[in-house]
């Protein structure tokens, strides 16, 4: 059955089908590699805060001893919305994608770092 | 009063395009009732009379065949212009973009199989670019695409076998006509 089906594919078939695997193979690695984060972890003073998936869109306000920051997770991304530093280091940085990047609010203690299924980097000195 | 009749002057042509799309329509219909774990998940069985029709009547006719099922198989199952009528019309219509081009490939090495696991990259392709950018505008999907182009390769396979299959078991007329069957078979 199998000898009388294969006598259907032509050599260009094969070609396509070969082309049609690889490009599979690349696209699943690609997309399946654990690059892109999926979990944003908060710390506050140190300790951790929380742990929150990046899937459900959230605001998170974290007290540090300034006040109130305030942590935005939007479309698989992260960032600090707003904080009470007085230089806005961390709020000018932006959204947060890929698994490792971190955004740091030294004077109100605040960090979020973004982790993913595979860590990029063992530590980050500053 | 007196009962007024619509009469449109139809071509043989016509007559077979709308017997090929009701092939179509009723693997359509055998197709939804095999349950699928994700919805998009389907082998696509109706693609099987499209690419007969390609191969043997040119790309015009399979276009309407492929456009006609879409649409009245959106009829019968009662979605036609909600989001899924739309993702499956992006879907027939990318691949059948797709099939115009490939049709022009090399007949001597590039069969059916060819053009049906082309033709199903295009459909996915055409209903994951809907879905994105109209229905679930987020990156999330992504992470389904992996295993969409992988049914979409062994199901454009299998499909391209069973059309190449069933192209050479009936090289000669596609449907029987009932007026020229021998005598002996009881009607």
């Amino acid at each position: 059955m199998y000898a009388a089906a294969l006598q259907h594919i032509k050599p260009g078939d094969w070609l396509t089908l070969l082309l049609g695997s690889i490009f599979v193979v690349v696209l699943t690695l690609k997309l399946w590699s654990g690059d892109l984060a999926d979990k944003a972890l908060i710390r506050s003073g140190g300790k951790i805060f929380r742990e929150v998936p990046l899937s459900r869109d959230q605001q998170i306000e974290v007290p540090g001893p300034l006040g109130i920051s305030i942590i935005t997770i939007q479309n698989r991304r992260a960032r600090i919305s707003s904080d009470p530093s007085p230089r806005q280091y961390c709020v000018r940085q932006g959204w947060l994608q890929q698994a490792g990047e971190i955004a740091l609010c030294l004077p109100n203690q605040v960090s979020v770092e973004l982790t993913g299924s595979r860590k990029k980097y063992d530590s980050l000195n500053y | 009063m007196t009962a007024s009749t619509i009469k449109l002057n139809t071509t043989t042509e016509d007559h077979h395009i709308a017997r090929m799309a009701a092939v179509a329509l009723g693997l359509t219909i055998l197709e939804n009732a095999i349950p699928s774990p994700l919805p998009g998940v389907k082998p696509g069985l109706a693609n099987i009379v499209t690419l007969i029709v390609l191969s043997r009547y040119g790309w015009r006719v399979a276009a309407w065949v492929s456009l006609l099922r879409v649409v009245a198989g959106s009829l019968l199952f009662g979605n036609f212009l909600t989001p899924g009528f739309f993702i499956g019309l992006s879907g027939a219509v990318c691949s059948l973009a797709l099939l115009a081009l490939s049709q022009h490939l090399p007949r001597r090495w590039f069969g059916p199989v060819t053009h049906s696991i082309l033709a199903a990259f295009a459909h996915i392709t055409g209903q994951m670019l809907v879905v994105y950018l109209w229905l679930i505008p987020h990156a999330g999907i992504a992470y389904l695409i992996p295993i969409f182009a992988t049914t979409a390769l062994l199901f454009g396979t299998v499909n391209g076998l069973i059309a190449a299959r069933f192209m050479e078991e009936t090289s000669t007329p596609s449907i029987p006509q009932l007026d020229k069957l021998p005598d002996n078979i009881p009607r």
